[in-house]
């Protein structure tokens, strides 16, 4: 049977992850059709209609899914199941709150952010943030998965020709309404996507000290990062937490400013390619998972690193 | 109004996880437990919620082995008014601890139902979402702030993109973000005086719900260890390795 993709976008384009949740739908099966629900996302549809593995787009619309609320979304998503073994969307916020609703209503045990398809019914998936990998093997009939977006590469946006179906809205559930939305306006990429993050510790000493990290993101390109020492010191706000009890990142390149690498903070970042650490303790455990440490004083460090970056011809974007 | 907040008892965030030799699961043995860290601020909210008058009673449920009891009596000493243990073996999926959450609601009938947004060790983040699907009531997840308003919520949201604000109907279910609240800390008296709260015990089996397990664990295996490293000697050393040889600036 065909694998069902739930599309995630805001109702002009799709959002980047639908792509990599894509190519883990076609490492099930190459029958991948995809749901899209909102209002007005004529353009949006278009667009999931020319991804590459997708075979056929369903679209449905009504103005109550404008906001993507899980109430009104689940119930379009449980009446189209009866045709797919398999319902895939991505492990991020949007996914996390509309999965399980699915698999409920389904009585589908599902299984949550895998990162790799080892069969049709076998995932490998991070437990513990990441400190134990679990093989499981669904035994339901119908599969509810979410998939971690950083462990798929995207797929080609460009190739595919599926043909775009309606199908039928659900009733409204009226109980939960959008209020508002405020998205964090920043010239800076998102922490969770970043390709590059430099992340400061409690060594930077205070919160002004910080302005060191911002000229090197902003030179890399980078999103700002802090260790939960740095956030519970107030240097900087929670937001930017990176560990067990923040957000787990899984950059290109992360480096590690004055972190000293608790298990909580390593939790966070010990997936990514390319991990730098800056920290005049020798010892400290960051350097146990740094593939280039520099024992270092950070605050002559930094300075120099700017000084060599600005030496430099180009910078990868 | 009646609140409900559901705590798990899992290892502490501070424990370094090792893998069983045999591949079976994570050593539990000799491991300090505590409550799950975003259950922590769902009995903090619950009992804000009450002691500012609009809410009369705060009942902590946990679904475990007899052990987590101890998370119960926790939330007891912080200020929820009773407890229920509804006593399990092994490993429960989330879809089943949603359906024996099912059942206390309907024993319970109360008006919210908190819990952490996601349990520190299975990692799910299901359980809410799939309760709050069962009864077909309202969901608001990753609750950064909380606010009744006229027998409605209104619930601040994190979401990727920043946040989300919705107005749910009660009854409802929130999960709890760590950014909803600080937890307090237990008094020596506030714990002595839990000592004397009551707990209610059940075995899962009385409560007429398939636990059965769906899911299948194959095996457990440590994460992909990084390749050792090297220490650079300077800056320009560094940024020429990343540059060269990690091809990443």
């Amino acid at each position: 049977m065909s694998v069902l993709l739930i599309a995630e976008h805001n109702n002009k384009e799709l959002k980047p992850f639908t792509l990599n949740a894509a190519t883990a739908a076609s490492q099930i099966d190459n029958d991948v059709h995809a749901v899209i629900i909102g209002h007005k996302c004529e353009e949006a549809a278009k667009a999931l209609s020319k991804l590459e593995f997708v075979k056929k787009v369903i679209q449905v619309e009504a103005d109550y899914y404008e906001n993507f609320v899980a109430e009104n979304f689940a119930p379009v998503i449980v009446k189209l199941a009866d045709n797919y073994s398999h319902i895939i969307s991505s492990a991020n916020t949007f996914g996390k709150n509309l999965m399980p609703r699915i698999a409920a209503a389904l009585d589908t045990s599902q299984i949550s952010d895998i990162t790799k398809v080892i069969a049709p019914d076998t995932f490998l998936r991070p437990i513990y943030a990441g400190n134990a990998f679990a093989t499981v093997k669904s035994k339901d009939v119908k599969k509810c998965i979410t998939i971690r977006p950083t462990s798929f590469d995207p797929c080609e946006s460009s190739g595919g020709s599926a043909t775009i179906d309606k199908a039928e809205a659900s009733e409204e559930f009226s109980k939960t309404k959008f209020v508002k939305r405020e998205e964090v306006k920043s010239d800076r990429p998102e922490l969770g996507t970043a390709r590059v993050v430099v992340s400061g510790g409690r060594g930077m000493q205070s919160g002004d000290n910080f302005k060191l990290i911002t000229s090197l993101a902003d030179k890399l390109n980078a999103a700002i990062g802090a260790s939960r020492a740095a956030v519970d010191a107030g240097y900087i706000s929670n937001d930017h937490q990176v560990g067990q009890t923040g957000k787990v990142v899984v950059p290109d390149l992360y480096i590690a400013v004055g972190i000293s690498g608790a298990i909580q903070h390593l939790a966070g970042m010990k997936e990514s390619k390319v991990i730098v650490a800056i920290n005049k303790d020798g010892e400290a455990p960051i350097f146990s998972v740094a593939d280039y440490g520099l024992e270092a004083d950070l605050f002559e460090a930094v300075p120099q690193f700017l000084e060599e970056l600005n030496k430099l011809n180009t910078i990868q974007k | 109004m009646k609140i409900l907040v559901a705590v798990k008892r899992v290892i502490d965030y501070n424990v370094q996880i090792r893998v069983k030799e045999d591949n079976s699961g994570v050593v539990t043995d000799n491991v300090k437990m505590s409550t799950n860290p975003p259950d922590d601020n769902a009995i903090e909210e619950a009992v804000k919620i009450k002691e500012a008058g609009k809410a009369t009673e705060v009942v902590a449920v946990s679904i475990g082995e007899e052990k987590a009891q101890e998370t119960v009596r926790k939330a007891l000493a912080v200020g929820a008014d009773r407890g229920i243990l509804v006593k399990t073996e092994g490993v429960v999926e989330p879809l089943s601890v949603s359906k024996l959450l099912q059942k206390i609601v309907e024993k319970e009938k109360p008006d919210l139902v908190f819990m952490g947004k996601q349990a520190i060790d299975d990692d799910c983040n299901q359980t809410g979402q799939m309760l709050s699907a069962l009864l077909n009531w309202p969901q608001a997840t990753f609750a950064s702030k909380i606010e009744i308003k006229d027998g409605k919520l209104e619930v601040t949201r994190e979401i990727d993109e920043g946040l989300e604000t919705i107005e749910i109907n009660v009854p409802a279910i929130v999960t709890c973000d760590l950014r909803l609240n600080e937890p307090r800390y237990a008094s020596l008296p506030n714990i002595m005086k839990a000592k004397k709260k009551p707990i209610e015990q059940l075995n899962a089996s009385d409560l007429g719900v398939d636990i059965s397990a769906r899911i299948e664990q194959i095996k457990v295996e440590e994460p992909p260890k990084r390749k050792a490293g090297i220490k650079v000697a300077s800056v320009s050393e560094l940024v020429q390795k990343l540059k060269n040889e990690a091809k990443v600036i």
